[in-house]
């Protein structure tokens, strides 16, 4: 069947698409978007995690029909430009919140959703924000501190929750 | 595969009438592991995302005096939580502690009662609270199914294969209500087993559920009963004192009685009925304590009314 749904806002058609394919694998093998990573395929580590309609899910668990029409923002869709990470992106990578790399891009749209609603998470909000998303590298304490920077950057700058 | 995509809920009931054996998907987050892990291949998927109904929540029966939040099939655990925890607290606990904030914003009570699977967390919150499934064909309309009636075996319901789950009415709590779950970590976790208590001072009854310690989830009846007779006879509902610690020792063994668990991965049976003991005893000594403070107090026209408009 023929998919089409809004990437990033880009408007994207995927042919040949399986009716039991998920979003993930849309995205990943059909529209070039492979920056959300296929793991474990069943909700548990978030390494997939996207928004989809504004509201992050797993995108595996997603059917790539139940996208049709809707706008999915990918962890590609955060950086605003060529060369020009976002917030949550650049404190990530001052932090070293990154080993291995296979977990940041869940982790970033997660975390980059904490702060779009809530601007000044207290740790329980980042932990509570960031349970569904795992990393087998960092021991997480170095991904809290790139939350808590992104955090303190936009509370400087007074952006409030535009990071 | 068939990809049905029904954009209303007429359509839907059309659909399912004309393949009963379409599987209903909605948040995904059950069918969708069992297609990526290739455990399932049904012939035909029945997409519920476009039937914006199935997200809403409304508060019903005020008239009757027996109001009731109507929770659309694929209302997500998120909204429950944040919108729902006011008249609907046991249910809105219970949802708090499903999987992960991705999963809650896909996942509703409407997939966990079409998988009921006996580890499904809404359960016990649903039995303690009295819910009404809402089903409904095309052919023979709406049937209402008390919650009690719903589960008939592991990881079956009682519904016809042309019926769908249009909503779950959820009596408007009048006295407080608790869930608690035991995993190994707070979040991603399938109950080892869980327990849910709600106290209805109207009607001098408790009731309760019981989660991943049987083939289904169950209530503790014998429980139930022994200690609404308790109540009555201390007149406790009146004069709120303290339960005497043997009830309460007596209330947790006969939940842990009414569980029939099995060893499993997550757990062995002798745990889960020694936890089951412990998290009755412990939600029995909170919703209690919040009665006696007065929090039982105006659950209808207060906190209820106002967290659900």
């Amino acid at each position: 069947m023929r998919v089409t749904f809004t990437a990033n806002g880009r408007e994207v058609t995927a042919d040949e698409v399986w009716e039991g394919e998920s979003l993930l694998y849309v995205l990943r093998e059909r529209l070039g978007l492979p920056g959300s990573k296929n793991a474990c395929e069943q909700g548990e580590c978030g390494s997939c995690t996207v928004r989809l309609d504004g509201v992050p899910v797993c995108s595996c668990l997603v059917a790539a029909g139940q996208a049709q029409g809707r706008e999915v923002e990918t962890v590609e869709g955060l950086a605003r430009g060529e060369g020009e990470l976002a917030p949550i992106q650049q404190a990530f990578v001052e932090a070293g919140a990154v080993q291995c790399g296979f977990c940041t891009p869940g982790l970033l749209v997660a975390a980059d959703d904490l702060l779009k609603h809530n601007p000044q998470p207290d740790d329980a909000d980042i932990r509570e924000a960031l349970s569904g998303n795992l990393c087998r590298c960092t021991g997480y304490e170095k991904i809290l501190d790139a939350v808590r920077l992104a955090a303190a950057r936009s509370a400087a700058a007074g952006t409030g929750g535009a990071v | 595969m068939d990809f049905l995509r029904p954009a209303t809920w007429d359509e839907a009931l059309a659909a399912k009438a004309g393949r009963p054996d379409a599987v209903p998907l909605s948040g995904g987050t059950d069918i969708m592991v069992e297609i990526n892990f290739d455990h399932r291949r049904p012939d035909a998927l029945l997409d519920l995302n476009r039937i914006a109904d199935l997200r809403e929540h409304t508060r019903e029966g005020d008239g009757s005096g027996a109001p009731y939040i109507r929770v659309g099939a694929a209302v997500p655990y998120s909204t429950i939580v944040e919108h729902l925890h006011g008249p609907l607290p046991a249910l809105a606990l219970a949802s708090h502690t499903v999987a992960s904030p991705q999963i809650r914003n896909r996942g509703g009570v409407g997939g966990n009662l079409g998988t009921a699977s006996p580890a499904g967390d809404a359960h016990p919150a649903l039995l303690a609270a009295d819910a009404v499934v809402e089903a409904e064909s095309a052919e023979r309309g709406v049937r209402l199914v008390p919650i009690d009636d719903f589960y008939t075996g592991v990881k079956r319901n009682c519904l016809a294969p042309d019926e769908l789950i249009r909503a779950v009415r959820v009596p408007v709590a009048d006295g407080p209500q608790q869930f608690s779950k035991v995993g190994t970590r707070n979040a991603m976790v399938i109950a080892v087993c869980a327990f849910s208590v709600a106290l209805h001072p109207r009607s001098g009854r408790v009731r309760t559920g019981i989660g991943s310690a049987a083939p289904t989830p169950v209530r503790a009846r014998a429980a139930e009963d022994f200690l609404a007779g308790v109540l009555a006879e201390e007149r406790a509902w009146q004069r709120r004192g303290a339960l005497p610690p043997s009830a309460v020792r007596e209330f947790a063994d006969l939940v842990s009685g009414a569980a029939s668990p099995i060893d499993d991965v997550r757990g062995t049976g002798d745990y889960r009925r020694h936890a089951l003991r412990v998290m009755a005893r412990r939600t029995l000594a909170w919703v209690w304590d919040e009665y006696r403070d007065g929090h039982g107090d105006g659950y209808e026209d207060g906190e209820g009314a106002g967290a659900c408009a």
